[in-house]
């Protein structure tokens, strides 16, 4: 796929970083992908923020932070009700405005027309309104923590699940309006950098390059756009309802009025499972590009890799009900969701086996990118295994809602996700920015993150099986040591935050020349045929794939 | 820091009943440093047990593969144990094998899981029925067997715990527990009156959704005399965290004697079961209290 023609640089045009039209008025997707991975930096600083908070509060039995109490400053944040407010917005802004935005909008926006060799995507204008929605959404349900939620309290306190009657009659104050709000516009974003995607990877591959050609991160971006595409409607529509519960008098789901707050949850997680798979996809698509050049072999198993990717989608629109377990559902259907959910272990132990395999036999460097891969596949098999204990109806009603399952959605999303995140960061920051990053510093993150997110994630297994439930400002004292535990390794984790910050001043200030392609021969996708960063245009000669 | 209380129950692997005093029925609650799963009460828990046995060496044993494979590969093909790389991106047959593997290990689950799910969801017949609601943010009780009678579950404020007349846990226990009697099968019904809670018992495997306008049921059978916590596991609102679930399994005469107090007034009912315990201590406090 290496066959590039040489490109015909049209750096004459690239208008001034200082320009602010560049930016608002951008319809380049290289520029858009800037502005998503610059904005997801920001949500996942102020998410990340809140899981301080939130494990400061659990350091100890008692209540720390959230008390009520006047400090002699004030109540600074507020009471119980404001830590169920920090629990529901740390979920929602790591899922809407840090993963979404980092995975889809910056690394597809920036590589998926790079990898298929098109000068831009489909419909550039589009693109831009799918960016510039996402800091208004964002907005809005900053702005809903501080308007009343509920009695005198500030803020929607209902989890990120929002389930009514809680999200309805237990909230009758106007933040959750705005929370809805906040979800309609990021998942109208969402739809149009869905369609975009489709229409550009199906109408815009360089000649040469058939389906069964295409690289695997672009295979990922597909698969995870479909999901969007046929989830997020049903999300808007439980949401919606929920609007017209609240303010105009339906009773969708209002027993008293025939309604069924179950139905609910089951349009809920119609949309919900798949999100998750939105989560990752995109994880997987990167870490096989990783895996591959840094063996400096190809991926083993290409078409196994992408229609396992595509299994994994299919699967996860039929398995919803798994986190219904305990709602009172037939034994029947439980019985049902129970095996089409451990079915999902078979795709994804084909993809976890191919990685090694692509490792296996290869000529392994160690560079940054490489080592947060290493750490995904074997901290995903880990989050995934859980998975299959959880899948199983029986034992859930020991585990469900308890930290056990914080425990499990964390390894695989924050030390899944958020560790592709930035082994994709890594391995392109180069092509993005232009400079190269201090090693060392990529190194000392990576360890920081890695031992930070397993003291603070493996202990939740123990806290969750001995019972301790899920959403608790204060818990039972014989939870204490475990929880103090992964509360230092919050500690270590924020550490390695702050290095992660001081690497991006570091490159900035020293300003290091890029390499077009610092990774020889192992990395063959077309972005690497291009300069670091690569022309404001690219490919107005499309590249022909052999 | 807790860490000379958790090394001493990490000592005590597992064990997390603890018979406070003599003849006290044992307690279940959590242990600081705990590993496993609560102790077993009741069937379904025994055979949530025996899953979880089968499960976890099973997980562990996957997840040290994939990290034993991973480790290989570091040290037998890094660059400079390997300096040309292969170029095998194909080879049928362990592509299948690592594909029908799995299922095979998934049918090996599947077996005990099914068994253990609709052992648990189909109800037996049961000696008698009881039902609670949930409400923000205690539970209420009713026993229409016995009477007809209900009383409202409230947790006890934090100052009161080392005061209480039986052993207490903060945040644990309440004011009225619910009683059963040893050994019988037991009906519950679950409801809510304005948002969705949740009444799990860790020690029976029951985790039942209280959910307004539906009438959720499930079952258990406690063969042993105990003190078992629980806790609202539906995130409910302000007080989530405060509206424990505490039920006391006694020998069927002082059911029987609590039944009658608590058709008189179930809110001075708990003094029944304060003179069962003091006279397995041997010790009259209630009079002395009185």
């Amino acid at each position: 796929m290496t066959d590039a023609t040489a490109t015909h640089h049209h750096d004459d045009h690239t208008p001034s970083i200082w320009d602010w039209k560049r930016w608002v008025y951008s319809t380049n997707h290289k520029d858009i992908g800037t502005m998503y991975l610059i904005f997801a930096i920001i949500a996942g600083v102020i998410g990340g923020a809140m899981s301080g908070l939130i494990r400061w509060e659990l350091a100890e039995p008692g209540l720390q932070v959230f008390t009520g109490q006047d400090t002699g400053w004030g109540a600074i944040f507020g009471n119980e009700h404001n830590y169920n407010v920090i629990t529901t917005m740390h979920g929602l802004i790591m899922i809407f405005f840090m993963v979404m935005p980092a995975m889809i909008g910056g690394f597809g926006n920036w590589f998926v027309p790079l990898m298929i060799g098109a000068p831009d995507m489909a419909f550039p204008r589009m693109n831009n309104i799918s960016f510039w929605l996402l800091p208004f959404s964002f907005a809005l349900i900053l702005i809903s923590m501080f308007v009343p939620g509920v009695g005198g309290d500030n803020g929607f306190g209902g989890g990120w699940v929002m389930y009514p009657p809680l999200s309805t009659t237990g909230h009758n104050g106007p933040a959750f309006d705005l929370v809805i709000f906040a979800l309609h516009i990021a998942g109208v974003s969402s739809i149009l950098g869905a369609i975009n995607f489709i229409t550009t990877i199906f109408n815009m591959r360089a000649p040469g390059m058939t389906l069964h050609k295409m690289p695997l991160f672009v295979w990922s971006i597909l698969v995870t756009v479909f999901l969007l595409l046929l989830a997020v409607p049903v999300l808007a529509g439980a949401l919606t309802m929920l609007i017209t519960d609240r303010n105009f008098g339906t009773t969708f789901f209002d027993p008293a009025g025939g309604g069924d707050p179950v139905m609910y949850q089951h349009l809920f997680w119609f949309f919900g499972h798949p999100e998750v798979y939105i989560l990752i996809l995109p994880g997987f698509g990167m870490i096989s590009h990783i895996v591959s050049t840094f063996s400096r072999k190809p991926v083993f198993g290409y078409l196994g890799m992408a229609y396992a990717m595509v299994a994994i989608g299919f699967i996860g629109f039929i398995v919803w009900a798994h986190h219904m377990y305990t709602v009172g559902l037939n034994v029947n259907l439980k019985a049902y969701f129970v095996a089409a959910t451990m079915i999902i272990a078979v795709p994804t132990g084909i993809k976890i086996f191919s990685w090694i395999a692509t490792m296996w036999g290869g000529s392994i460097s160690f560079r940054t990118p490489m080592l947060y891969a290493i750490g995904f596949i074997f901290l995903f098999t880990v989050g995934g295994v859980t998975g299959v204990v959880l899948a199983n109806a029986g034992i859930d009603q020991s585990l469900h809602d308890t930290y056990y399952v914080v425990a499990h959605f964390h390894y695989v999303l924050s030390l899944g996700a958020v560790f592709s995140i930035f082994a994709g960061f890594y391995y392109w920051f180069e092509k993005i920015f232009g400079v190269k990053y201090s090693s060392l510093l990529a190194r000392i993150q990576f360890w920081l993150f890695f031992v930070g997110a397993n003291v603070i994630f493996f202990p939740q297994h123990f806290l969750g099986l001995a019972g301790m439930p899920r959403r608790y400002v204060d818990y039972a004292d014989g939870h204490a040591f475990w929880n103090m535990v992964s509360s230092f390794g919050y500690l270590i984790m924020a550490a390695g935050m702050i290095v992660f910050f001081v690497l991006l001043i570091d490159a900035a200030l020293r300003r290091r020349p890029a390499e077009a392609n610092p990774w020889g021969e192992g990395a063959t996708t077309l972005e690497w045929t291009l300069s670091s960063p690569p022309p404001f245009h690219q490919f107005n000669e499309l590249p022909k794939i052999k | 820091m807790r860490f000379p209380a958790a090394l001493g129950a990490i000592g005590a692997l597992f064990f997390t009943l603890t018979a406070a005093a003599t003849a006290m029925p044992a307690q279940s609650y959590p242990i600081d440093g705990q590993l496993g799963l609560p102790p077993s009460a009741t069937p379904v828990m025994d055979l949530v047990h025996d899953f979880h046995n089968i499960l976890l060496p099973i997980i562990i044993a996957i997840s040290l593969l994939v990290l034993g494979l991973l480790a290989w590969v570091m040290v037998r093909y890094n660059k400079k144990a390997n300096p040309t790389p292969s170029k095998t991106s194909h080879n049928t047959l362990v592509e299948v094998i690592w594909t029908a593997a799995p299922i095979l290990i998934l049918v090996i689950i599947a077996i005990p899981s099914f068994r253990l799910l609709y052992f648990q969801d189909v109800i037996p017949e049961a000696d008698f029925t009881i039902k609670t609601t949930g409400n923000q943010w205690n539970w209420t009780y009713e026993y229409p067997d016995h009477g007809d009678f209900q009383y409202v579950a409230n947790m006890i404020a934090d100052e009161d715990v080392a005061s209480w007349p039986i052993e207490a846990h903060r945040n644990l226990t309440t004011d009225l527990p619910m009683v059963v009697p040893v050994g019988a099968t037991v009906r519950m019904e679950v409801t809510a009156s304005d948002v969705i809670h949740n009444w799990a018992m860790p020690a029976f495997g029951i985790k039942m959704d209280a959910i307004p306008g539906r009438l959720n049921e499930t079952w258990f059978r406690v063969d042993e005399p105990g003190v078992f916590y629980g806790q609202c596991s539906e995130l409910c609102g302000l007080r989530h965290a405060f509206m424990p679930i505490e039920v006391h399994v006694v020998p069927q005469d002082v059911f029987d004697a609590w039944i009658e107090a608590a058709n008189e007034d179930p809110y001075e009912a708990p003094r029944v079961l304060y003179a069962h315990y003091d006279a397995l201590r041997g010790e009259t406090r209630v009079a002395s209290a009185q």
